[in-house]
C-alpha cells in the first residue's frame, strides 16, 4: 500500500509541476508550440516557417531588420552599396565564432551566399550575384551582374544563414547534408536535440558575439500537430508562445485566456496572401472579362468579416497591404452583380458555364469554406461551380502544377521583397510545368514582364515603387489571380514574456533579446 | 515443439515478405509525386531541382526495379532514408517504437485486467446489476469510435478539468527532473491515451470473459469445489478463471494487430510520439521509405505477437503440446 502511495505522490507531484506556473531561474526556458514540422534546420536550402524559426536561432546572418524595414548590423557591423549598385561590401564583426569554436570569417559568408544561391528554392534572391571576393578575413565584396535592390533584405536571418564552410564544403549535396539535422551555426542558440516531427531543443550559446545575449537559457520548439491540443497546451501553460496561428476560433479563444497576449504584429515581411488563381489557358477563363466578372461577384468583406469572424483583412493586390510597395489605388472590385453579369455576356458566356474550384488542403476556414461560398455566390452570375477537394497536399499540388485545374484557392507568401515572393507568380518565363508555386496560372503579359524586370534592378526606392504600382494596376486588370485576404497570422504569448518577436519577420528572427519578466 | 516454432517463424517471414511487396505496390498507386511534395516543402523548386530530387531518391526507375532494390536493402537490414527528413528510417522508427510499445502494452494489459475483472463480476450474477452494466458498457465500447472517445476525454480531462496533459508523452519542462518525477510524468501523460485505446477492447474482454465464465461456472468441477466449501473468491479466480482464460488468450493475440492500428488514431489525437503518428504524417507526405519502414515493423510486431500467442496457448493447454 505504501508503494502505491509513493507512486500516487510522485504522480501528483508531476501533475502539480505541470499545472502550476513554472518558476524561471536566470534566463529560463521558452516553449514555442507549433503545428509546423521542419524537415531539417538549415534555412539555406529550405524555405518555410517550420525551418526558419529554429534556423534563425541557430545561424546568424549578415544583417537583421527592425520593425521599420531598416537593415541593422548583425554579423556585418557595417555595409556599403556601390553607387552603381553593382557591388555590396560587408564588413564583418571580429570575434564571432561558430558553436564549435571556429571563427566566422569572410570565406564562410561567401560560401553561404553561393550555397543559398545554388540550392535555395527562391532562385531570384541571389540570382544576380556573380562572384564574391574576400580581400581579408572580415571583408566580403558581393559582385552583381546587375543592380539588385532586394539583396539587403535577402541577407536577413530567415533567408541567408551563414554556414560553417569547414563543415559544409565537403562535397556532399547541401540539400541532404547530414549537418542539416545537427547544425553548427553562430547564432544565439545552439542545437541540443532534434527529434524529427516532435521537438527542437536549443540552448543558450555562451559565446554569442553580442554581449549579454541571448537572455533566455533555452528555447524548446514543441510540435503539436493537433490545433485543439495545442490550444489546450497554451491555456494550461504547457507552452508559452504560439506563432503563425491563423484560425479565427483559435485566436478568439486564446484572446480570452487571462495570462496570454495575442497580437497580429510580426508578419509584415511574410506577406501571406490567400487567393483564387485562374488557369488562364482554360478556354472558359482565357478572357479577362470572365475573371473580372468573378471578381465582381465575390464579396471580400463577407469572407473576412463573416467566414473569418473579422480576424483576417481584405487583400486587393499581389503585394501585401502594409508593404512599402503596395499601391492603394488599384481596383477593389466591390461587389456588383449587374456588372458581373454584363461582363459574362460580353465574354460570350451569357448562358453561364460550369467551373471546378480546387483548394489547397489546409485550414477549412481559409480554404474549403471560401470555396463553398464561391459556389453559392458565382451561381448568381450563371456559373455552376463544383468544389473539388484533394485528400492531401501531393494530390492538389500534382493537379495544379500539371495545369489540371480551372480555379484554385492557394496561399502564397510575399517573403519580404517582391523580387523574392511576388515575381514568381506573374513572370512569363516562370511558367514551369510540374513546379508548384511557379506561374501555374500560365499568365503572360510582356508589359508585366518588362515592369518586373525593371523593378528588380531599380535602386531608387521611389522609382521602384512607381514600377510596382504600374505592375499592380496591370495585373489587377488582367486578374490572373483574384486576391482575397491576408492570412490572419497571430502570435499568442505568455504576458510575462518580454520583447516578443513582432518585427517584420516575427519569430523567424533571432530571439536573443526575448526574456521573462516578473 | 521446435519444429512447430520453426514452421511458425517461416510462415511469419513469408507473410512479412508478402506484406512488404503488397504495401510497396499499393503506396505507389496513390496519386502525388514525392518530388513535388519535397519541392513544395522547400517552398517551390525549379525543374532541375525536381529532377535531381527524383534521381537522388531513385524515383526515376521503373516501379519493379525500385521494388527489387528495396527488397535487397531490407534483406541487408537497410530500410532506406526518409524522403522528408533525410534521415535513416531505422533511426526515426527507433525513436518512436518505444512510445508505441508502451502505449500498446499498457492498453492491452489495462483492457485484459479490467475487462476480465468486470466479466468475472458480471458472471457471478448473470441477471444482476453488474451484468447489465457490463453488457451496456460493452455495447457502447464497441460502438464508439476510438478517436471520438479520445477527443471527448481531452475536452473533459484536459480542458474543462485540466487534470491531464495533452502535450505528447512527457513534459519538456521536466526534462532535467529526477528520474522518478519523469516516470510519474510519463505515467501522467499515458493515462488518457492508454484508456482511450483500451476501452474498445476492455468491453470486448468483459463480454468474452463473462460468457466464458458463465459456461465454466456451470461445470461439475465448480459445483464440486463449492460443495467442498471453497470460498467464492477461490472458486471464481482460482478454479473457474483458469479454464475460462483460454479463449481470452486467443483473442488477446488476435487483437494485438488491431491495437496497433488503433494506436495510429490514438497517437494522432493525443500527440503521442509513436510510430502511428509517423505513419500518418508520412502517408500525407508520400514519404515512401518511412511508410514502408513503419508498416514493416508493425507487421513484424503482429507476427511476433501471434507466435507468442500460439506458444502461450500451448503452455496454458497441455493437450496441445503434443501437436505440431
Amino acid at each position: 500500500m505504501t508503494y502505491f502511495k509513493s507512486i500516487l505522490s510522485a504522480a501528483l507531484l508531476s501533475a502539480t509541476a505541470l499545472t502550476a506556473p513554472a518558476a524561471f531561474a536566470d534566463g529560463g526556458t521558452l516553449v514555442i508550440a507549433s503545428t509546423q514540422v521542419p524537415r531539417h534546420l538549415n534555412g539555406s536550402v529550405q524555405s518555410g516557417i517550420a525551418t526558419a524559426i529554429p534556423s534563425t536561432q541557430i545561424f546568424a546572418s549578415p544583417l537583421r531588420y527592425d520593425e521599420n524595414w531598416e537593415p541593422q548590423p548583425y554579423l556585418a557591423e557595417s555595409w556599403d552599396v556601390a553607387d552603381d549598385g553593382m557591388s555590396v561590401t560587408l564588413n564583418l564583426v571580429k570575434g564571432a565564432t561558430f558553436h564549435d569554436g571556429e571563427p566566422v570569417e569572410a570565406e564562410d559568408v561567401a560560401f553561404s551566399i553561393m550555397n543559398t544561391k545554388n540550392n535555395h528554392p527562391f532562385q531570384s534572391m541571389f540570382a544576380p550575384v556573380d562572384t564574391i571576393d574576400t580581400p581579408d578575413a572580415h571583408t566580403v565584396v558581393i559582385n552583381l551582374s546587375k543592380p539588385h535592390p532586394a539583396l539587403l533584405l535577402a541577407l536577413s536571418p530567415a533567408l541567408a544563414p551563414v554556414l560553417p564552410k569547414h563543415i559544409y564544403d565537403d562535397g556532399q549535396d547541401p540539400k541532404s547534408h547530414p549537418a542539416n539535422s545537427a547544425p553548427i551555426g553562430s547564432g544565439p542558440f545552439m542545437l541540443e536535440e532534434f527529434t524529427p516531427g516532435e521537438a527542437v531543443i536549443l540552448k543558450k550559446n555562451p559565446n554569442f558575439f553580442i554581449d549579454g545575449r541571448p537572455m533566455l537559457d533555452e528555447i524548446i520548439i514543441r510540435i503539436i500537430k493537433d490545433p485543439s491540443a495545442l490550444l489546450i497546451a497554451m491555456e494550461n501553460q504547457e507552452a508559452d508562445m504560439y506563432p503563425f496561428m491563423a484560425g479565427s476560433q483559435e485566436i478568439r479563444r486564446l484572446e480570452k485566456a487571462e495570462h496570454l497576449g495575442v497580437t497580429s504584429d510580426g508578419y509584415a515581411a511574410v506577406g501571406p496572401i490567400n487567393w483564387l488563381a485562374f488557369n488562364t489557358k482554360s478556354e472558359k477563363l482565357s478572357d479577362p472579362k470572365v475573371r473580372q466578372a468573378i471578381a465582381y461577384a465575390v464579396d471580400r468583406d463577407f469572407i473576412t468579416k463573416a467566414l473569418h469572424r473579422g480576424v483576417s483583412s481584405p487583400q486587393r493586390g499581389p503585394i501585401i497591404e502594409g508593404s512599402p510597395f503596395f499601391d492603394e489605388s488599384i481596383p477593389a472590385y466591390d461587389v456588383n452583380l449587374d456588372k458581373a453579369n454584363a461582363l459574362m455576356a460580353e465574354a460570350g458566356f451569357g448562358d453561364g458555364m460550369d467551373l471546378t474550384v480546387d483548394y489547397i488542403p489546409g485550414p477549412k476556414e481559409q480554404q474549403q469554406s471560401v470555396a463553398e461560398y464561391l459556389k453559392s455566390q458565382l451561381k448568381k452570375i450563371g456559373i455552376n461551380v463544383t468544389v473539388r477537394a484533394a485528400p492531401d497536399f501531393p494530390t492538389w499540388a500534382g493537379r495544379v502544377s500539371s495545369y489540371d485545374f480551372e480555379l484554385t484557392m492557394d496561399v502564397v507568401f510575399n517573403w519580404g521583397d517582391p523580387v523574392i515572393g511576388v515575381h514568381r507568380t506573374y513572370l512569363s518565363d516562370n511558367i514551369r510545368e510540374g513546379v508548384i508555386w511557379s506561374n501555374t496560372q500560365q499568365y503572360s503579359n510582356a508589359k508585366v514582364d518588362e515592369l518586373l524586370n525593371m523593378a528588380a534592378v531599380e535602386l531608387d526606392s521611389a522609382k521602384r515603387a512607381a514600377l510596382y504600382a504600374e505592375f499592380q494596376q496591370l495585373v489587377a486588370t488582367d486578374l490572373p489571380v483574384y486576391w482575397i485576404n491576408a492570412l490572419p497570422y497571430h502570435t499568442a504569448y505568455d504576458k510575462r514574456l518580454q520583447n516578443v518577436p513582432v518585427g517584420i519577420w516575427g519569430s523567424m528572427h533571432p530571439m536573443d533579446t526575448v526574456h521573462w519578466g516578473e | 515443439m521446435s519444429g512447430f516454432l520453426t514452421r511458425r517463424i517461416l510462415y511469419g517471414l513469408m507473410l512479412m515478405l508478402g506484406v512488404v511487396v503488397l504495401n510497396f505496390l499499393l503506396i505507389r498507386l496513390a496519386p502525388g509525386d514525392p518530388a513535388v511534395v519535397i519541392a513544395g516543402e522547400m517552398g517551390g523548386a525549379t525543374e532541375e531541382m525536381l529532377e535531381s530530387i527524383r534521381e537522388e531518391y531513385g524515383l526515376n526507375e521503373p516501379v519493379l526495379v525500385q521494388l527489387g532494390i528495396y527488397l535487397g536493402n531490407v534483406i541487408r537490414g537497410d530500410l532506406g532514408e526518409s524522403f522528408f527528413f533525410n534521415q535513416p528510417v531505422a533511426g526515426l522508427i527507433a525513436q518512436r517504437i518505444g512510445p508505441t510499445i508502451l502505449l500498446v502494452i499498457t492498453a492491452q494489459l489495462l483492457s485484459i485486467l479490467l475487462g476480465v475483472f468486470l466479466g468475472v463480476l458480471a458472471a457471478r450474477k448473470p441477471g444482476g446489476l453488474m451484468s447489465a452494466f457490463v453488457s451496456v458498457f460493452a455495447t457502447i465500447g464497441y460502438a464508439v469510435p476510438v478517436f471520438w472517445t479520445g477527443i471527448m476525454l481531452i475536452i473533459l480531462f484536459a480542458s474543462v478539468f485540466p487534470i491531464f496533459p495533452v502535450e505528447g508523452m512527457a513534459s519538456v519542462k521536466l526534462r532535467d527532473a529526477p528520474w522518478y518525477v519523469q516516470w510519474a510524468d510519463i505515467a501522467h501523460h499515458l493515462i488518457l491515451p492508454a484508456f482511450t485505446l483500451a476501452i474498445i477492447y476492455l468491453a470486448q474482454y468483459a463480454r468474452l470473459s463473462r460468457a466464458s465464465m458463465l459456461e465454466v461456472l456451470g461445470s461439475d468441477y465448480i459445483r464440486t469445489a463449492r460443495a467442498k466449501g471453497a470460498a467464492e473468491r477461490t472458486v471464481l479466480f482460482r478454479h473457474a478463471l483458469r479454464n475460462a482464460a483460454l479463449p481470452i488468450l486467443t483473442v488477446a493475440g488476435l487483437q494485438f494487430g488491431n491495437l496497433i492500428s488503433g494506436a495510429l488514431l490514438v497517437e494522432t489525437v493525443f500527440n503521442w510520439p509513436g510510430m502511428g503518428r509517423l505513419a500518418f504524417d508520412s502517408i500525407l507526405r508520400r514519404d515512401y521509405p518511412t511508410i514502408m519502414g513503419v508498416l514493416f515493423f508493425a507487421s513484424a510486431m503482429v507476427v511476433v505477437a501471434n507466435i507468442l500467442t500460439d506458444l502461450s496457448y500451448r503452455l496454458a493447454d497441455p493437450r496441445l503440446r503434443g501437436r505440431t
